[in-house]
């Protein structure tokens, strides 16, 4: 058989993948896609979009229950588990069906089966039909992505201990959980189930929830969760966990020293995520590969010429607006386009769908300082916003970081709802380099939530107008 | 109806002009033969004059806008009764009664271009000889980010000295990262901040020692650097025909006893050409020009490690005994170093002759900020044309180096034709 040859060829099909497989064809390469599953990757099937859907449902399902707030009767509110999750199935389905089409359009060729770097520029794929196949190419882009992280002591077994993947699918809906870990794939799932009902603890070994975030962000988050009903343990560890036949029991030690025992029907391990870098030729070819994630320069390079690798592959970050990126970036390098500029990390949004939603980008008031910034600091509350309390959602704040002198945003920090929605403009902001000038300049429209943006901003220079 | 005022081809060739300034506003009412606007071409400004009348509805190009090709719609006059600002098109409009039998009347005066019956046809008028103003390049809009901007301003960095990274070459922040400041720039450098070229390379692989540059050394080589660079010149060269003058000084020399030299004349000349050529008596300052009244001539001395140039003021106004004596003062004070400043500070032209040393013509650099430096030669025996026939004359050679920001070559030539009837005619010297 003849080995077919491509200008790039793509392994992984996630946003990374895809994306970067499009815009190869955009400039003209001849484009491969290998895929071992499915097109889209887990951020499309088992991330970022099913869990979407699923928080859509808890979220009506809040409202519902809270109907008589909004001057509306819901009597018997119910749900049912299966139809929730059958619906987040559909919804991954419908965008993966999508995924395949912009490739077909894209005329990029795509092979199902396992990839690994051979010599180099070669590709060998076991393919899912079961015949192998080498494909060539002079420029390797590695975007197989990352998978949860497990721990000697703490590994799930998809029954009784499950991982994102298992949470977003139950086959039952648990009457009490313990989420380990607060990071926003734990915080989103211990949101989700404590909407819908079950008795949700929490335990984050770092001091606060959502420990990546700005130290007040995480404060009102919690208070807010705790409010909700959640149990959350800071400063703990889980030690142990001791399945029995339809529960777990958690051995806790917590921030005192003590140790105490959690009963629960059901266990979430959300403690990070590894790269997925085995069975991968990356030995055999020599990429260098450091804490479980391939290493490369600022535009994707390996160590090795011709391999690239791009998003959770290559770390933190964790996040597939990020790959994309990546994925870009490396693919204009590789194509020769001129005035590609490698991705600024501090101007990648992250954002997380608990209720209430907290979005952030750039620098948190402690790393302004940290970093010898002089800093002026703005917020703004929901409170304050006309159109948050119309909606029912007077809680949350936008909090906003400058540099005292120069105007430069360097970072903004939201919670409430809606604000994974805010958050572009800031980002926005940031990438255009505009002062604080430029931003009070602008004119957001009333009656809208974006006009926190604008009052924090305000604020910051001791000129908040509605507060 | 409104009618649309095209830029005008001010001359055959022209393509395309510099709107250089409007002299009516929208809203204005103007009548046929006013002056609209002023446009800039590669070879002159010119005014243009409205061709006809109404009210101004609307400049469509904005002053200072360059490069507007001829026949672009360029300002909307509105007819009398009419309110809104129809916006220029390009659409065929109706032509009615009386625009046609106008646009007749006015194609009559002006050129019966087919192309321009659409529009009000506008009448350049006479050639101003005005120098064109050279376009504003400061003023091009320069691309960096607002906090590109504020970080410049704050730390004193000029943006156009940066290369912008960002996309399309806009200058962002990382641009800015480690740069250093500029230093001011120096009002008024002394001598001890001499500019130094912009390469300095080492010695070449010959014996050698080094000298330090002395305080004069390090003037003559900023000022001039400095002008060299900045300053535009050009240069003219006159042969003048020195024997009636040469007569005419042996024979004062003689009679009166004096030591007259031909320089004391041609400094005389000078000054006197200044006067008659005023146009040429300037100092280009920027945005403006200093015209002077008085002819200050600073002489070039050479004098031990350097040259300095110690003036003889209103030397136009001063006799020849009077400029022979000043001078030679001066010239002893200069080697003697006590010139005070107020002796070598100011002048409005400067005079180098190297006529002594046998040298026949030569360019000398302008002399900041004067605009115009005559650099004479040996007046020496040659053979020149008279009546047909060749014939030994003598003869000196002046060129005259000119800043043409202020000064042009009509106006240069001026100078140079009333110095030379001067020292040709040496009786008018006494005028």
């Amino acid at each position: 058989m003849t080995e077919q040859s491509f200008d790039l060829i793509v392994i992984g099909g996630g946003p990374g993948g895809y994306v970067a497989a499009i815009r190869a064809a955009q400039l003209g390469l001849k484009t491969a896609v290998i895929e071992r599953e499915l097109l889209g990757g887990i951020c499309l099937n088992w991330g970022c979009i099913p869990t979407k859907a699923l928080l859509r449902s808890s979220e009506a399902y809040h409202i519902m229950t809270h109907a008589s707030a909004y001057g509306l009767k819901a009597d018997n509110v119910s749900f049912d588990i299966a139809k929730i999750v059958e619906r987040s199935r559909k919804v991954a389905k419908q965008l993966n069906g999508g995924v395949t089409m912009l490739l077909k359009k894209n005329k990029v060729t795509v092979i199902e089966g396992h990839a690994r770097l051979a010599t180099a520029g070669k590709v060998t794929v076991d393919k899912k039909d079961g015949k192998k196949e080498t494909v060539a190419a002079k420029n390797i882009i590695l975007a197989t992505g990352a998978r949860a992280r497990e721990l000697p002591h703490l590994k799930a077994d998809g029954k009784l201990i499950w991982t994102y993947r298992h949470a977003m699918t139950p086959d039952m809906m648990p009457k009490s959980i313990l989420v380990v870990g607060s990071g926003a794939i734990g915080i989103e799932f211990a949101s989700f189930y404590r909407d819908l009902g079950a008795e949700v603890t929490v335990v984050e070994m770092l001091d606060r929830v959502l420990p990546v975030e700005d130290e007040e962000i995480s404060a009102f988050a919690q208070k807010a969760f705790v409010k909700q009903g959640m149990k959350i343990l800071t400063s703990a560890n889980v030690k142990e966990l001791k399945p029995g036949k339809a529960d777990v029991t958690a051995v806790v030690e917590t921030k005192d020293g003590k140790t105490q025992e959690i009963k629960v029907e059901r266990v979430i391990l959300a403690i990070g995520i590894t790269g997925n870098v085995e069975d991968l030729g990356l030995e055999a070819a020599g990429v260098k590969v450091e804490k479980g994630h391939v290493v490369t320069n600022q535009w994707g390079e390996t160590n090795v010429k011709g391999v690239w690798a791009i998003g959770d592959l290559t770390g933190a970050p964790w996040l597939a607006h990020k790959a994309s990126h990546e994925g870009v970036i490396a693919v204009e390098k590789i194509a020769g386009v001129k005035d590609v500029h490698p991705l600024d990390k501090g101007n990648i949004p992250g954002c997380t769908y608990c209720r209430p939603q907290v979005a952030s980008v750039g620098m948190t008031e402690a790393k302004a300082k940290a970093a010898g910034r002089e800093i002026k600091v703005g917020r703004f509350p929901f409170i304050g916003n006309g159109k948050a309390i119309a909606l029912g959602e007077p809680e949350g704040f936008i909090k906003t970081v400058f540099d005292a002198k120069t105007g430069e945003l360097l970072g903004a920090h939201m919670i409430g709802a809606e604000v994974t929605e805010l958050i572009h403009s800031y980002t926005l902001a940031r990438t255009l380099e505009t002062t604080e000038a430029e931003l009070m300049h602008t004119v957001f429209p009333h009656p809208t939530l974006s006009e926190m943006l604008h009052e924090s901003v305000l604020d910051a220079y001791g000129r908040a107008l509605h507060i | 109806m409104s009618i649309e005022i095209r830029m005008p081809a001010l001359s055959p060739t022209m393509e395309k002009g510099t709107l250089a300034k409007w002299l009516i506003k929208e809203g204005d009412t103007i009548a046929a033969g006013d002056v609209i606007a002023e446009i800039e071409t590669d070879k002159a400004t010119m005014e243009v004059e409205a061709a006809d009348e109404g009210k101004v509805g609307k400049l469509a190009v904005a002053a200072g806008t360059a490069d507007v090709p001829v026949g672009t719609v360029i300002a909307v006059l509105l007819e009398e009764g009419e309110a809104g600002v129809a916006s220029p098109s390009t659409a065929p409009s109706l032509p009615r009664k009386r625009e046609s039998s106008a646009e007749e009347k006015v194609d009559s005066r002006l050129r019966g271009n087919d192309e321009q019956k659409k529009s009000a046809p506008i009448l350049p008028s006479a050639p101003t000889p005005q120098p064109t103003v050279p376009a504003a390049h400061d003023d091009a809009r320069i691309f960096a980010s607002p906090l590109a901007r504020r970080i410049a301003k704050q730390s004193g960095i000029d943006l156009n000295t940066l290369e912008g990274s960002g996309p399309g070459g806009r200058v962002v922040k990382r641009d800015l990262e480690g740069k250093a400041p500029l230093a001011r720039p120096q009002v008024a450098a002394t001598a001890a901040t001499a500019v130094a070229p912009a390469t300095v390379y080492g010695p070449a692989d010959a014996p050698h020692e080094e000298v330090k540059l002395s305080t004069m050394r390090k003037v003559i080589a900023e000022r001039l650097s400095e002008s060299k660079r900045t300053v535009p010149h050009f240069y003219m060269t006159v042969d003048v025909q020195m024997d009636h003058l040469l007569a005419a000084r042996k024979d004062i020399n003689e009679a009166e006893g004096l030591k007259l030299s031909v320089n004391d004349f041609i400094i005389k000349a000078l000054a006197i050409a200044l006067k008659r050529a005023p146009e040429a008596n300037v100092q280009f300052a920027g945005d403006k020009l200093y015209r002077y009244s008085r002819a200050d001539v600073s002489v070039a001395v050479a004098i031990d490690g350097g040259l300095i140039t110690p003036i003889i003021r209103g030397a136009d106004t001063k006799g020849l005994i009077e400029i022979s004596n000043e001078m030679r003062a001066l010239a002893e004070k200069a080697r003697a170093g006590k010139l005070m400043p107020e002796d070598y500070k100011g002048g409005t032209i400067s005079l180098s002759n190297l006529g002594m040393y046998g040298i026949k013509d030569f360019e000398a650099v302008i002399n900041p900020p004067q605009a115009a430096i005559l650099a004479v030669g040996a007046a020496e025996q040659r053979a020149v044309i008279k009546d047909g026939q060749i014939a030994p004359a003598t003869v000196m050679s002046a060129t005259l180096s000119v800043d043409h920001r202020a000064i042009d070559g009509a106006i240069g030539a001026k100078l140079l034709t009333a110095f030379k009837a001067l020292i040709e005619n040496p009786a008018r010297l006494a005028l």
